[in-house]
Parts: C-alpha cells; sequence; structure tokens
C-alpha cells in the first residue's frame, strides 16, 4: 500500500470531523493518542466505543456505533482501531449510516488491512487508507516529524 | 497514488532541507541553541509527552541536526535517523535499545581495530557481550547465536579494506534467528551500498569519514529501517513492553515503524547524551551535498592506485576488493557494482620495518588515523588503529604487521602515485 502526498494531505484537509472507532479512554493506549493529538489540532473527534457508555473524551459523549451518532451530525472520516477481521461490519455500518451526512474516507490504523472492506468503500465512493496512522501522516506532511529527523519524503524548495 | 521517487544526486541535496521556515534563508541554517520557549503549559506537556514532536532542549533534538538526520534517513532508504557525536557513540546507540544486561551480539571479525575493542572489551561493562566469526561462513554466525543473541553486526566495506561483506546472505540469517542485522557502512557510504535494501534493520555510520568527507568534524548516526517488527518476540522489551519513564508507554504500539527512531531520541540521547552539536551537524550537511561526487572519484583514483600498486615488484600484495584479482571480485559486481570504496591495504616487501619507512617517507599522504577524507591517507594499523590487538586479531582484520593501509583521496591519481614510488624506494633501498 503506497498512498502520494497529495491524497494523504487532501484527506487532512478536507475532513474536519473525525468517527474514531474503538478509542480508548486510557491515556497511554495509542488509539487515544491519536483521538487527543487530531483533536488538538483542531479536528472534532468523535470517539465510538461501546466500552465506554457515560464517558466523554476530546470534549465528546462516547457513541455506543456509528448508528449512535446523532442525525444531522456531518461525519467526514472514519478511523479504525480495531482488529482486521472486525474491520467490515465497522465499514457497512458507515456506508448505511454515514454516506449522506459528508463521508468522504475509511482510514484503517496502522496494522489494519481488509481488502474486501476496502473495495465495499471504493464501490461507495469513499477513499480508502489502511495501515497507517492519521497522526503520523498529519506529523509527516505538515512538518512535525520534520523536528525529530524522521524521513519525510518531501522535497520541495518553497517556503 | 505512488509517492514520487529523486534520483540520489537530488536528495543528496534537498532531502531534510526545505528553506528554513521561520527566515526564508535558503542554507539550512545553524541552530546555535540550547533550549526552545514553549507556546504554553499544555504545549510543554505535550512535547514531554512525546504527544508531539518538536523541539524542547539540543540534547535531544535542534533543526540543524534534524535537517542532517533526515538528509541521511533518506539515502539510506530509512524512516528516520539519530544523530550522535562520533561512529562508536552510534554503535552503543544501535546497540542500547536491543540489548538487556547478558545478552550478547553476533559480530564479524572484519572490523575496525576500535570497534573489535570496543565489542570485545568494552561492552562487557554493560553486562554485554560479543561473539566474533568470519562472516563468510554464514553458518557459523548461525551456530554462534543463542537465545540471548538480540544482533548481527558487520561493517559494509571492512576496515581496514579489501573485504566486502554479503549483506543478503547475513540479512538472510539474522531473519531466520529473528534478530536485526546492524551494518556500519561507514567506507560505503549510502552511495556505493544501500544495506536496507539489501535487508539490513539498521545502518551506522562514522559521519566524520565520507559523509562530511573533509575532516572536519566527528559524528556517527543510527538509520532505521522501519522493516523490523519488535513486538514479534519477546526479545526486545525496551520497544515491546511499556516504559516505565513516559508512563508506560509502549514504544512500538505507539509509534509503530518510528519507534526505534523515537527511543533512540527519548531514551537513548536522553539518558546517553552523545548528541551531535549543531555546528558538525552543519560541516556534514555541507559534505553530503557533494557525495557521489567526491565516492566516483574516490573509487576511480583506488582502482588507478591499488591496480599500480599490484604491479609494483617492490610490493607483495594488495587487498583491494576492487582489483579484478581479488577473491571478492564476483561480490563486488553484484553486491557493490558502483565501487569497493577508496580503502585498502597493501603489504611491503620488508615488513614492519619497511612499512614504517615508508609512512615517514610520503610527502602527499598523511599519516593520520583518519579514513574518508579528501586528502588521501596513510597509515600502518599493526603499530596504530590496530595496535591494542593480538597478532592473530591483527591478521584476522587485514591489518598484520607487514600490512599499510591507504585511504585515496580526490587528488590527481599521477601525483598520488609518484609519491608513493619516491616512498617505496625510500622503504625498500
Amino acid at each position: 500500500m503506497s498512498y502520494s502526498h497529495i491524497f494523504l494531505r487532501e484527506i487532512l484537509t478536507e475532513s474536519q470531523s473525525i468517527a474514531a472507532v474503538g478509542v480508548s479512554t486510557n491515556s497511554i493506549r495509542p488509539s487515544h493518542f491519536v483521538g487527543r493529538y487530531l483533536s488538538q489540532r483542531g479536528y472534532r473527534i468523535i470517539p465510538v466505543n461501546p466500552m465506554y457508555p457515560d464517558a466523554d473524551l476530546f470534549g465528546e459523549p462516547v457513541r455506543a456505533s456509528l448508528a449512535d451518532i446523532p442525525a444531522g451530525e456531518t461525519v467526514d472520516m472514519v478511523d479504525i482501531f480495531r482488529r482486521s477481521d472486525q474491520v467490515l461490519p465497522v465499514v457497512e455500518e458507515a456506508i448505511d449510516t454515514l454516506l449522506s451526512r459528508g463521508l468522504k474516507t475509511i482510514w484503517m490504523q496502522i496494522g489494519v488491512i481488509n481488502p474486501e472492506a476496502e473495495a465495499l468503500a471504493e464501490k461507495a465512493g469513499l477513499k480508502v487508507v489502511m495501515n497507517r496512522c492519521p497522526k503520523i501522516e498529519h506529523q509527516r506532511l505538515f512538518g512535525e516529524l520534520r523536528k525529530g529527523g524522521f524521513n519525510t519524503g518531501i522535497i520541495s524548495s518553497k517556503l | 497514488m505512488t509517492p514520487p521517487t529523486y534520483g540520489f544526486d537530488t536528495l543528496q541535496i534537498h532531502a531534510g532541507a526545505q528553506p528554513d521556515p521561520a527566515t526564508g534563508a535558503r542554507q539550512t541554517p545553524i541552530y546555535q541553541t540550547t533550549a526552545y520557549v514553549f507556546r504554553d503549559a499544555d504545549h510543554a506537556a505535550a512535547l514531554f509527552n512525546l504527544q508531539e514532536v518538536g523541539y524542547i532542549y539540543s540534547r535531544l533534538t535542534n533543526p540543524t541536526v534534524a535537517v542532517l538526520q533526515e538528509r541521511i534517513a533518506t539515502l539510506e532508504g530509512g524512516v528516520g535517523a539519530v544523530c550522535c557525536s562520533s561512529g562508536h557513540a552510534a554503535q552503543i546507540m544501535a546497540l542500547f535499545p536491543l540489548m538487556q544486561p547478558g545478552d550478547n551480539v553476533v559480530v564479524s571479525t572484519r572490523l575496525y581495530g576500535g570497534s573489535i575493542t570496543q565489542f570485545g572489551q568494552t561492552i562487557k561493562r554493560f553486562g554485554w557481550s560479543a561473539s566474533f566469526v568470519d562472516f563468510d561462513d554464514v553458518e557459523a554466525i548461525e551456530a554462534a547465536a543463542d537465545e540471548n543473541t538480540k544482533a548481527i553486526f558487520c561493517e559494509s566495506i571492512s576496515n581496514p579494506g579489501g573485504y566486502l561483506t554479503d549483506i543478503p546472505a547475513v540479512a538472510k540469517v539474522a531473519d531466520r534467528l529473528g534478530v536485526p542485522l546492524i551494518v556500519d557502512n561507514t567506507l560505503a557510504s549510502p552511495y556505493l551500498c544501500k544495506p536496507i535494501e539489501m535487508g539490513a534493520t539498521l545502518v551506522v555510520h562514522s559521519m566524520t569519514k565520507y559523509l562530511t568527507g573533509n575532516g572536519t568534524v566527528t559524528g556517527g548516526v543510527v538509520v532505521d529501517s522501519g522493516n523490523f517488527n519488535w513486538s514479534a518476540s519477546d526479545k526486545f522489551p525496551s520497544l515491546s513492553q511499556p516504559e516505565p519513564a513516559y508512563h508506560g508507554l509502549k514504544f512500538h504500539e505507539t509509534f509503530g515503524n518510528l519507534a526505534f527512531t523515537f527511543h533512540g531520541i527519548a531514551i537513548g540521547l536522553r539518558d546517553l547524551g552523545m548528541t551531535l552539536n549543531p555546528q558538525a551537524a552543519h560541516y556534514t550537511l555541507m559534505g553530503i551535498e557533494t557525495l557521489s561526487l567526491r565516492m566516483q572519484r574516490h573509487v576511480e583514483n583506488a582502482e588507478t592506485v591499488a591496480a599500480w600498486l599490484e604491479a609494483d615488484p617492490r610490493v607483495d600484495y594488495v587487498t583491494y576488493a576492487g582489483l579484478p584479482s581479488s577473491p571478492y571480485a564476483a561480490r563486488k559486481a553484484t553486491i557493490y557494482p558502483k565501487g569497493a570504496g577508496a580503502l585498502f591495504t597493501f603489504a611491503v616487501k620488508g615488513g614492519y620495518e619497511a612499512c614504517v619507512k615508508l609512512v615517514d617517507s610520503v610527502e602527499i599522504f598523511s599519516h593520520v588515523a583518519n579514513l574518508g577524507d579528501t586528502r588521501s591517507l596513510i597509515i600502518h594499523s599493526a603499530s596504530t588503529t590496530h595496535r591494542q590487538l593480538t597478532p592473530e586479531q591483527q591478521d584476522a582484520a587485514g591489518a598484520g604487521a607487514n600490512v599499510v593501509r591507504l585511504s585515496i583521496g580526490i587528488e590527481d591519481p599521477a601525483d598520488l602515485i609518484r609519491d608513493l614510488d619516491q616512498a617505496l624506494a625510500a622503504a625498500t633501498a
């Protein structure tokens, strides 16, 4: 899986509201790291996890499922923190409930790969990213990883 | 959807170095500062918790050093790099996240003498150990490993020269053992050899040599390929298990294939403190801009001088792996097609005494304990760089008593040959 800078930059620029499926309330879990980072960068993070029915995260109530996100709320992207074999129902639910509410992208985290779900989402006209982290890609594409000496792949003589 | 790829000559100038965001300066500025102001308490907390990548304190990160790190990571085909104060520091920085007390590393016998001492003696103080093996015998590498082996280590082109490691074959052994292969790529530079493409997990350099290229500063770097699964076994708890110093964060789980580099900054540089200073990074960045041009000339000159020496009756033999007569000529053709570097040894008829006299008689060649400079260098390894070793170790390392080491520079080759000619005449008179 290889995604161009332009493709990933477009997704991270056009998305404002991100449903984070499987996000943890434990502050040292990677999913929590990602949600907190993105919320601090101005994204609205809608936490989705049936394990925490009464919790709030990143200023939003945790929803039990994508279907529980109140009607009328826009969701640009669904970011999936689930095992690869549990991704398909999430993508089906996203297509059923969010396609008419602005959904543009299905994103699967590092280690999460499901070609069947990818094909289903692309057939519905959605962009798909697998086996990547939106936090790391945001840090890479918008200059932050450069501060740590990471290979960003970005060559440019523009200011 | 595939990202664009760039040629080596473009990357050695541009990778990591966009115009300075603060000033528009086209050349990378030297950020000569110890500390960086936090926007507010939340910003400081996010940086200290590793939730955000940024500048805290120059022991950990510095904007000038970061450009160099990204430049080398890109040239080597890795995901990230950590610079440090010397090549020897880089070797400790590479092992530190992998090793616990009681662990060991399987190491090639054909190493720089200082590395043989570092691995054979000094690391014992950390409770680590090394077994030395002839890396042409890949079965011996496997036989030397046990359940506490955490890495395989070799040089690509070895110091004092004449030997090329079969990196793909060694990488297969490392894969079978489930441990990372670390390759010291100092003598080849990423222009002549890309160990990561051949299966290495980590690459280390003494940047002091060809990367800087002008003999001005010492520096080292550890590049991570990002290809090793640190959580596949329980061998690497520093990367796969909770880190007490960061509230139980697991580096590999949290940072994915960037884990080794994050660990190198957040634990390695923070607690070992072997930091590269921004002035040194500047000199090395200047050097790397011309790396490919210099390496081409280094190799051309080395091939010319080695061929001349081999034909000279005052010389017993020349070890350069770039000669058609080398036992490693086939390996050079397939694994190091751009050249076998510019470091080699030759044996002078007349032994130890003649070698010492030869070194005293050269005019253009400099008698120094360094290599990879633009100027040509000469040293008698047995009485200097490899002096701490036993005669058996010296022979195994290719640094016997009758052997002189040359690091061929980028001067006119005819002048280098004339200088060696008159010095050989003086030495064998």
